[in-house]
């Protein structure tokens, strides 16, 4: 070959070149209850007792005062910093609602509802917020713990659910993540890994619209994140992510795929209303009409309008439900508040399922010098209990 | 001028953006937002959007491409908004940015800099608080750098973004804003590789790093008769192996402070080369004073675990003692 077998600069050609491109996928997005909260799919309303539907609304606002009430707590500084799920209530509770106590959730932060639903007690939701170990045991919950590092835990739940289908149970792993977290290698990794060995295994994007200031279309070149899936040789679902009865039907769907070994990718389209956390000023990158335009798509208000619209919402009572869950999150931080004191021999317990002979030594020493040097603790800040 | 550490970052890097024009910054919520800790804040307003991007949420192809866009000539000021969520990067530390110049001979390098704050102390979630220096420090071919002090951090990450290598800046981001010091203005900049001797003193020598440094001064006003060589290392790698050894060759005694857990810390590193090279002038063995040999806590324990004064007051008064 000389240097002249390529032509000078490589032009177009007048070929035909066939390829694949996101414009040929048609994206439909699931929706049972409109923005107006008028049922646009009748047929597609789930087949749910009355009284579950009023459990859903009452989950839903659980979810938005467990929130209030996180968030206030925190700025009293009797909590460390807090993650929101205003806004996303529909896709939260929905998607939890779908769900069987053995399935194993591996949630990241904003899905307090679920969890609870799912038995975690509140009092260790709050205790987790509030920097204690002791927490993350999800105790009475098949719980994984917060995946605080973004995406870390795709991959882990592929792994679980593939230990459930190898034992034959009828539950799955379930997955909660961001959009944000659909950029992480671990997703694209974790993914691919489920959709080969075919695993129970339902991973759900709440597509919140932002990663903290990282608005979605910049997160991605692509339209949606339910197309992804495809690229994985597994099926997506894109739902309207604050109609919480399309979100039920979404996993409600997946999970029995998932189940018969078809991993499925949902995307619940939804907006963080609040702050990414309580320690970040949305201000600072996106518009108030934008919040305004999303406040209007409120996920409680809209299913208010479905329960008025099948003559339910007379069944609730508002003030009742209110008092009842600020009832409950009080007992949980008098419950929090009355944690028992804690010893500095836990810092050292759980590293190894043995304390190495050197951990030993480090906690005897340090106990002689909190012994022997009482103002030590001047430099250990007494925090909102526990 | 007077400015925090931040400030000094921010300074920085809005001088080396404006002097090099292939200098890029990017990273999470670095542009719109200014970065979490403000540390990229005006940037954008100052650079435009070609020069200061905000990144998806991918630490891989942020230190990958850094490393592509150096090897293509570019300066890339790349951010990793906390050191805990650097490990997923860190294959392309080990296996790309580190031996690029090695595995071309020299053809192809990497002439980028990776910010990221560090450190426990500000009460935030789990992979928020971890020290891992040494593990960083371990990779031949890399630099890591710390500074301690507003000047050190101007001048340093200049001379971070105008290294012909990769260097890790790691920011104690428990002093981001503690405390305010003069930095120089205009063009600043601290050799990597080079120690800081922040105090003579004959008695012992005590050797610490970002915000540990702080804690060591704050011990050593305990301790009003001890007359302590205070050396600040500022660099991991390279390390400023004369200046630790000739003081430690002077004193006769050393304490080593950091707050990385104790086994494979780089206390164990320091004292190594001290035995390797002046075992014999040592009146006292070597003592280490770090964080324990389990992850940080959580929030509402993490201050028993950070080496906070009395700790390390107690450690350099039985040096002396010994
Ligand atoms: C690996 C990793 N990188 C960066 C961060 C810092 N961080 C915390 S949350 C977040 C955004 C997450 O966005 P998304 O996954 O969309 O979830 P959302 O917060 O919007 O619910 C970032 C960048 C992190 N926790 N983990």
């Amino acid at each position: 070959m000389n240097e002249q077998s390529r032509p000078e600069s490589p032009g177009s050609t007048d070929a035909d070149v066939a390829a694949v491109s996101e414009r040929d996928v048609d994206v439909a997005t699931h929706r049972v209850v409109d923005a107006d909260g008028s049922v646009v799919a009748p047929d597609a309303v789930p087949d749910l007792a009355d009284d579950r539907f009023l459990d859903l609304y009452r989950w839903m606002v659980l979810q938005r005062t467990f929130d209030e009430r996180a968030t206030k707590l925190q700025r009293r500084g009797l909590l460390g910093t807090y993650a929101s799920g205003r806004g996303q209530e529909a896709s939260i509770i929905g998607s939890a609602f779908a769900l069987t106590d053995d399935d194993w959730i591996f949630p990241y932060g904003r899905e307090a509802g679920a969890l609870l639903m799912h038995g975690l007690s509140m009092r260790d939701l709050l205790l987790y917020w509030r920097g204690i170990e002791d927490a993350s045991r999800m105790e009475n919950a098949n719980v994984f713990g917060f995946a605080i590092s973004i995406g870390s835990h795709i991959p882990v739940a592929t792994g679980t659910a593939w230990g459930q289908q190898l034992d034959d149970e009828d539950a799955i792993s379930f997955v909660n993540l961001g959009d944000g977290a659909t950029s992480t290698g671990a997703f694209h990794e974790g993914i691919n890994f489920a959709g080969v060995l075919g695993v129970p295994a339902v991973f759900f994007t709440q597509n919140n619209q932002y990663a903290i200031s990282m608005p979605f279309e910049e997160q991605t070149a692509a339209d949606t994140v339910a197309q992804k899936a495809i690229a994985y040789g597994m099926d997506g679902i894109r739902v309207d992510g604050n109609d919480v009865l399309a979100v039920y039907n979404a996993v409600a769907t997946a999970r029995e795929r998932a189940l018969a070994g078809e991993p499925v990718l949902i995307e619940a389209v939804t907006y963080r209303r609040a702050a990414h956390t309580t320690s970040d000023d949305p201000t600072r990158y996106r518009a108030d009409e934008e919040v305004e335009e999303w406040e209007r798509r409120d996920p409680v208000e809209r299913y208010r309008s479905f329960l008025r619209e099948r003559g339910l919402l007379e069944a609730v009572d508002e003030e009742a439900i209110t008092e009842e869950v600020n009832e409950l999150f009080d007992e949980a931080v008098a419950a929090a508040d009355a944690y028992p004191e804690r010893d500095v021999a836990e810092l050292f317990r759980y590293v190894h399922a043995e304390p190495t002979p050197e951990l030993e030594r480090q906690l005897e020493e340090f106990r002689d010098l909190l012994e022997r040097r009482p103002e030590m603790h001047e430099f250990i800040e007494h925090r909102p209990k526990g | 001028m007077q400015a925090t550490i931040i400030e000094a970052i921010n300074d920085a890097l809005h001088e080396e953006m404006a002097s090099d024009d292939r200098t890029v910054v990017f990273g999470e919520d670095v542009a719109e937002s200014g970065g979490v800790f403000r540390a990229t804040e005006g940037l954008l307003e100052e650079f435009g959007g070609d020069r200061v991007l905000d990144t998806p949420l991918s630490e891989i192809a942020i230190v990958g491409a850094a490393i592509g866009l150096a090897a293509h000539g570019y300066r890339p000021v790349a951010e990793i908004q906390f050191s805990g969520f650097l490990p997923p990067a860190f294959d392309q530390l080990v296996t790309n940015a580190s031996r690029i110049r090695w595995r071309t001979r020299g053809e192809i390098t990497a002439p980028m800099t990776v910010r990221t704050p560090y450190g426990a102390g500000v009460r935030a979630l789990e992979h928020h608080s971890e020290s891992l220096e040494a593990a960083y420090g371990h990779l031949p071919g890399l630099k890591v750098a710390i500074p301690s002090t507003p000047a050190d951090a101007k001048g340093m990450l200049t001379s971070a973004i105008r290294d012909p290598d990769p260097v890790l800046f790691m920011e104690p981001k428990h002093v981001y804003r503690s405390f305010r010091d003069e930095v120089p203005e205009g063009e600043h900049t601290i050799p990597l590789g080079e120690a800081a001797v922040r105090q003579a003193g004959r008695d012992v020598t005590v050797i610490a790093w970002g915000a540990m440094m702080h804690n060591t001064l704050e011990a050593l006003a305990e301790l009003p008769d001890v007359d302590a060589e205070v050396i600040d290392l500022r660099s991991i790698s390279p390390l400023d192996r004369e200046t630790v050894v000739e003081s430690v060759k002077k004193t006769g005694r050393c304490v080593v402070v950091h707050e990385a857990a104790k086994t494979g810390g780089f206390a164990g590193e320091l004292i190594a080369t001290i035995n390797d090279e002046a075992l014999a002038y040592l009146e006292a063995p070597v003592r280490r004073v770090t964080g324990f040999d389990t992850p940080v806590p959580l929030l509402s324990m993490e201050d028993y675990y950070i080496p906070h004064p009395p700790r390390i007051e107690e450690a350099i008064a039985e040096t002396v003692e010994y």
